[in-house]
């Protein structure tokens, strides 16, 4: 799904992606961990084709996103902090809007299939703006349902949700899997992030520091290892 | 067969058709819900006229010469207001970036942002025109046909580079003052095309007398327009 | 090769002043001041060649990313200004003799004068935004903008002009040119285009090495 191959992203002389490589198939789930400042929004704003790397090359669903990065775009779906909703309009308007710049089908049908999804078609027609922002970044996610991503690139979903908010992204996310989509999910949240996925990498310094299967990791573990190798990168 | 083979290629109008009325349709829907602009601007419109008064002093004569200038004056003053507030609504929430984030070619997005300015420019046209007549004592209602097409066009003018100006401009942090210095120099000629010809018909003159006008206006009005859908995607990247 | 063409560069300055002020003859009608011709016309037409190198230079950037096309559209458009702002003092100085004004709105002034707001406003929008990239981005959709309505600007304020007043009276273009005249005005021009070489190169130069910092 993602092959990345020594991202570079300088900003003068301000190297915050500094050679980063992996890659991902279907199925599979990334958490990428790090410090504040160490990029992660940055590196998944390059996978998500916002941001043109200074270097390196990338390659999403076989199309190079670098030189085709509208074919890589039909692919993704991103769910930033901010979720991509308009306040005034009501959750089934945001989804017709959203799918109709998509070019997609937008039959009242599907729109309230997607809002059953994920637990808003009860709210189908209230405005964005009595939504907490749990119900927020999960309208985000049918906006992703919708448009048939296939590679979901998820930054801190986990932020400001309840443990029963965690946990419900984390059963969405389960099943996205088993459906065949790959994710990135950048978060600072290590019990939650290992929870999903398949493999953990830690970013620092622009670099990706670590990058190993979750199945061998306990949670303390993983804590000492952040610790230790984002210490020694700060200093 | 043949059928068959157009389909693709009419679906794909269709579909960029549908991308940039359904920027319109969201941009209508939140405007009436919010009604940030409409009454805002309708009130700037009545001050206008005061402050016009005010500043040419009670001779009505002079403020009768003046009208086709101060008209098309107010027009630019409500457009430096309202266009330059064109993509504010989607600085909230991160949902420029989900623009972008769309496959597909983005003028689409630019051409339903510069309906909804072309709709909004003309209501404030409207609105000062009653306002003048009214106030200002000139007769607007004999030559409104031509006049509405001198207006017409250069309220394309006016919105296809404010939109693509504001699309710009959202994104710096100097945006007020920028906004104004960028467009008003691109628009002298859409200006004076519009004054001059207004004028023209305020006097009595024939519509065919302001051809040269017209042509002009509708001339600059299709290179802004094919500039800004040429650009707009580069605009938006940022 | 920026050291030779800037040899060459006084040589054809040095040449153009001999030829305005000593080869060519003193104006009948105008007198000496008519000289200052050797400087504004040469300097509106380097100008416009500015603004079309600005164009190019943007096209180009937009297509193909390469930061030299923004090095060029940018110096280029300062040089444009520069010269924009030489034309219009230099007219006004031949306008206060002639017309007995510093100003008048007259076509070509008032068109010089858009052309130089535009062109501010240009310089405006590169020297606020500071992320280069973005900056050759929207430096060069304004460069854009700003060139193909030079025509458009042109035809207005000419029509406009023409509204006010029958015709005015701008001076030798207008009757036949006296082939001294002629031949110092070619010789002007070519030294100020040396002159906005020399200069263009210089500032793409120094624009290079900034950016390396």
């Amino acid at each position: 799904m993602i092959l990345a191959r020594e991202l570079r992203k300088t900003y003068g002389s301000n190297r915050v992606i500094d050679g980063v490589s992996f890659e991902l198939g279907a199925g599979q789930c990334l958490a990428l961990l790090g410090p504040n400042g160490a990029g992660k929004t940055t590196l998944l704003r390059i996978l998500a084709t916002l941001l043109r790397p200074t270097a390196g090359a990338l390659t999403i669903g076989g199309a190079d996103a670098l030189r085709e990065p509208e074919r890589a775009r039909a692919l993704i779906g991103m769910v930033a902090h901010g979720s991509y909703v308009y306040e005034d309009l009501t959750a089934r308007e945001n989804l017709r809007f959203w799918e109709t710049l998509r070019g997609g089908d937008t039959a009242a049908g599907r729109l309230t299939a997607a809002l059953a999804q994920v637990e808003l078609d009860g709210v189908a027609d209230e405005r964005v703006r009595t939504f907490s922002a749990g119900m927020k970044r999960r309208l985000g996610l049918a906006r992703v349902l919708l448009g048939q991503a296939r590679l979901l690139l998820l930054d801190e979903p986990f932020t400001g949700l309840d443990r029963r908010g965690r946990k419900w992204v984390g059963e969405f996310l389960l099943g996205f899997r088993a459906a065949g989509g790959a994710a990135v999910i950048a978060t600072h949240s290590f019990g939650a992030g290992l929870g999903v996925a398949d493999r953990v990498a830690i970013l620092g310094s622009g670099r990706l520091l670590m990058d190993r299967p979750a199945a061998d990791l306990a949670p303390e573990e993983l804590q000492r290892l952040y610790e230790s190798l984002t210490d020694g990168a700060d200093a | 067969m043949s059928a068959c083979a157009k389909e693709p290629g009419r679906r794909a109008v269709s579909s960029y058709a549908k991308r940039a009325w359904i920027i319109l349709w969201k941009d209508f829907l939140i405007e009436r819900r919010a009604k940030e602009h409409a009454n805002a601007l309708l009130f700037f419109c009545l001050l206008l006229l005061f402050l016009f008064q005010f500043a040419l002093g009670p001779d009505r004569e002079r403020l009768a010469a003046a009208v086709p200038g101060l008209l098309w004056l107010g027009v630019i003053l409500a457009g430096l207001l309202g266009l330059g507030r064109s993509f504010l609504g989607e600085r909230e929430n991160d949902c420029w970036e989900g623009l972008r984030l769309t496959p597909g070619d983005k003028s689409a997005i630019y051409l339903g942002k510069l309906a909804g300015n072309c709709v909004l420019m003309a209501a404030v046209q409207i609105i000062l025109v009653v306002l003048f007549g009214v106030f200002f004592g000139v007769d607007l209602w004999a030559p409104a046909a031509p006049l509405a097409l001198v207006l017409g066009l250069g309220t394309i003018g006016l919105a296809a580079v404010g939109t693509l100006f504001a699309a710009m401009t959202t994104q710096l942090r100097a945006r007020e003052l920028l906004f104004p210095v960028l467009l008003l120099p691109v628009q002298v000629p859409v200006l004076l095309a519009t004054v001059s010809a207004t004028q023209a018909l305020l006097l009595g003159q024939p519509l065919a007398d302001v051809a040269h006008w017209l042509k002009l206006l509708a001339g600059a009005d299709l290179v802004y327009v094919t500039i800004g859908v040429l650009t707009f995607e580069f605009v938006l990247e940022g | 090769m920026t050291r030779a063409l800037g040899w060459l560069t006084v040589l054809g300055l040095a040449a153009g002043l001999a030829a305005g002020f000593g080869y060519a003859p003193r104006e009948a009608v105008q007198g000496n001041v008519q000289r200052i011709m050797y400087l504004h016309v040469p300097a509106v037409l380097t100008a416009y060649l500015a603004f079309l190198l600005v164009l190019l230079g943007s096209i180009a950037y937009l297509a193909t990313r390469r930061a030299g096309w923004d090095r060029l559209a940018g110096a280029a458009g300062e040089i444009g200004v520069l010269f924009t702002g030489l034309t219009i003092v230099s007219g006004s100085i031949w306008g206060k003799p002639t017309w007995g004004t510093w100003w008048t709105w007259d076509a070509r002034l008032t068109s010089t004068a858009v052309l130089f707001m535009v062109y501010v406003g240009y310089l405006l929008l590169r020297s606020l935004i500071e992320d280069p990239e973005a900056r050759a981005r929207y430096a060069a959709v304004v460069g854009i903008l700003g060139a193909v309505n030079i025509p458009i600007v042109h035809f207005s304020v000419k029509w406009w002009r023409a509204l006010h007043q029958p015709s005015t009276i701008l001076g030798p273009e207008r009757s036949p040119i006296d082939p001294a005249i002629g031949l110092a005005l070619f010789v002007n021009w070519v030294a100020f285009t040396l002159l906005f070489a020399y200069f263009l190169a210089r500032r793409m130069e120094i624009a290079r090495l900034e950016e390396q910092t």
